[in-house]
């Protein structure tokens, strides 16, 4: 077989696994009494759909607090990650492999270790139930993903754009608003969709920390699960999955754009 | 029009042992060009980007027109830089890297375009005006460069190895271009450069500086015939150098008997004779015989380099080096005996080591 055939094979079988469980969600969630071993659904129905959107139901105000804490947690997160991540990747000095490893450190670390004496230390400080609470706790599987993304970013970048833009007559702000944000917008934009995304899938931290009173949308698919409405659980998942699908589809290219090195070093 | 006078400046960096500019002084006139030049880590870049405001000294103090501007920020000083690599923007067009400092003084935009279109002229740009730096050739962005730094009418151009990125045709090309503008505009500049030739071409007055300590501030010419350690001699090429002990008046105690020179005075602290290979002389060569200053030696090896011939010869244990031109009577061979002549008016007497 010649290549050009091989690479649309693997491509193809690469595209299918990955769309197979969407494809299924997809199904289920328009489906009722599917079963084994019909191939195809024989009755279409809303009634998930229906039952979802019902006003008495909590989908609405768990999209809000998903929202409001994965932007929450994506500020957030820019803000420490964006001074530690100059710092780290543009200077050198004694114990920077210590801080570095130390970032990286609450990824190796599963959440089940640190998020239960969290959990009982946020009670105490009363960051318990609470969106801001959630948003702290979010910070810790979130920082190692944006410090690491913005230190490789100022490792690539060149610190003689901003002294030519200081010495042709722009001031701290000037530079920062003409220099600094566009050069590094691709970079700040990946970090931005790694802090969001992990903020929008984190269920044993909400949970957790929320103490059942910040309902996201992990924690209402969580309990869905416990149900056994097949339907209702897949159309739950296309909810949860549809926001996160979009932002990354709409910041794409930056994502192309980051890849790509400064033209300078 | 700007006089520059830096008086003790002394910059070290953090964890480092040794300070990276150490006690520097000078001064560098109204429209004047000076170049630093070193090797690489000897405090010329740190000089300059204290200069332009860039890098805050430890100590001392940056006057221009006898005006401190040490605690000036770089964006009130006036100084323009063209940085090594240039800098441009890659976000920005051409034209509107040009006008960035322009935008920054709030100048309105019809004096922005036509300002921009005269320093693309000025530094014989063609109409790129809306190309991306990246799209430009490595040429074409210093030019872009160097419009953008004078765009404001800055009081004082500082280069950061301007020609460093380019190859040797359009380092010429560059060289009198900067030159040409520099005149043109009479705007007092500091180039740093690690290239001896560009220093010597380009230059009014070289600063050398080695491990952060200026050596010798000099006109180009100076370096050669007037160097002030053996160090500075031995960066300009030169070879010969003698161990000798100023005796009084005129005379030199030296490995070959004594010297006589025509040297003024002697600055302290002394030790080493130097001269440079084409002003030793054979005697033979002379119209008529010498009466001081001849030394007997013999040749050790010849090199044939075209018109002129190169040879080195032993004296009293010393060996020295000599160009000579290819005469009628060809190459003298290896173990010639021959008579030197070092003209008193071609000795100079410097400081052994660094002084």
């Amino acid at each position: 077989m010649p290549n050009a055939a091989w690479r649309w094979l693997v491509i193809g079988a690469v595209s299918l696994l990955l769309a197979a469980p969407f494809v299924a969600f997809a199904l289920n969630a328009f489906a009722i009494r599917w079963f084994f071993p019909q191939v195809w659904p024989q009755v279409w129905s809303l009634t998930a759909w229906e039952r979802l959107f019902r006003p008495s139901t909590d989908v609405w105000a768990a999209l809000g607090n998903s929202l409001q804490i994965a932007v929450g947690v994506t500020f957030l997160s820019l803000i420490i990650g964006f001074p530690a991540g100059r710092v780290l990747g543009l200077y050198p000095f004694g114990g920077k492999r210590l801080v570095e490893v130390l970032i990286v450190l609450p990824t190796l670390i599963p959440p089940i270790a640190f998020s239960l004496g969290m959990s009982v230390q946020f009670i105490r400080w009363g960051l318990s139930g609470n969106l801001f609470g959630v948003m702290l706790a979010h910070l810790v599987p979130v920082l190692p993903y944006v410090v690491l993304t913005l230190i490789g970013v100022f490792a690539n970048y060149n610190t003689d754009y901003e002294a030519a833009a200081r010495s042709l007559g722009a001031n701290g702000w000037a530079v920062w608003v003409y220099i600094t944000l566009p050069l590094l917008w691709p970079g700040v934009m990946t970090a931005a969709l790694f802090a969001f995304l992990i903020s929008w899938s984190q269920y044993l931290l909400t949970f957790l920390i929320g103490q059942g009173q910040v309902i996201t949308l992990p924690v209402l698919l969580f309990s869905a699960m416990t149900g056994n409405n097949l339907a209702t659980i897949a159309a739950l998942a296309l909810i949860f999955v549809l926001p996160a699908a979009l932002i990354v589809a709409l910041t794409a290219r930056g994502f192309q754009a980051a890849a790509a090195p400064l033209p300078m070093r | 029009m700007t006089h520059i006078q830096l008086e003790h400046l002394t910059k070290t960096y953090p964890n480092t042992p040794i300070p990276a500019v150490d006690n520097l002084s000078l001064q560098v006139n109204d429209g004047e060009f000076v170049s630093l030049l070193g090797p690489s880590g000897g405090g010329k870049t740190t000089t300059l980007r204290m200069l332009a405001g860039l890098i805050a000294p430890d100590r001392g103090t940056i006057r221009f027109d006898g005006q401190n501007v040490t605690d000036v920020a770089a964006q009130d000083r006036g100084v323009a830089m063209v940085f090594q690599n240039h800098a441009l923007f890659p976000h920005m067009t051409v034209a509107e890297n040009i006008a960035f400092g322009l935008k920054m003084r709030r100048v309105d935009k019809a004096t922005r375009e036509r300002r921009v279109a005269e320093m693309m002229q000025l530094v014989r740009l063609p109409q790129l005006a809306t190309r991306r730096p990246s799209e430009l050739s490595g040429g074409q962005q210093q030019r872009v460069a160097l419009a953008r730094s004078l765009v404001t009418n800055p009081t004082v151009l500082l280069l950061d190895e301007p020609l460093s990125s380019l190859d040797a045709h359009l380092r010429s090309e560059m060289r009198q271009l900067i030159l040409t503008v520099q005149q043109e505009l009479k705007i007092t500049t500091v180039m740093v450069t690690h290239d001896q030739h560009d220093a010597v071409i380009m230059s009014d007055r070289i600063a050398l500086m080695f491990d952060g300590k200026l050596q010798q501030i000099a006109a180009p010419q100076d370096f050669y015939s007037r160097p002030s350690n053996e160090k500075v001699a031995r960066f300009f090429g030169g070879i010969n150098f003698i161990p000798c002990e100023p005796l009084e008046a005129d005379r030199l105690k030296s490995p070959f008997g004594v010297l006589r020179h025509r040297l003024r005075y002697l600055t302290m602290p002394y030790g080493t004779l130097t001269i440079r290979p084409e002003h030793v002389t054979l005697a033979q060569d002379l119209a008529a015989p010498a009466a001081e200053n001849t030394v007997a030696a013999t040749i050790t090896n010849a090199a044939y380099e075209g018109a002129f011939a190169r040879y080195w010869v032993q004296a009293a244990d010393v060996t020295l080096e000599l160009v000579r031109r290819v005469e009628s009577d060809g190459m003298l061979a290896a173990g010639t005996a021959v008579e030197i002549h070092l003209p008193p008016e071609h000795l100079w007497v410097m400081a052994a080591g660094v002084g």
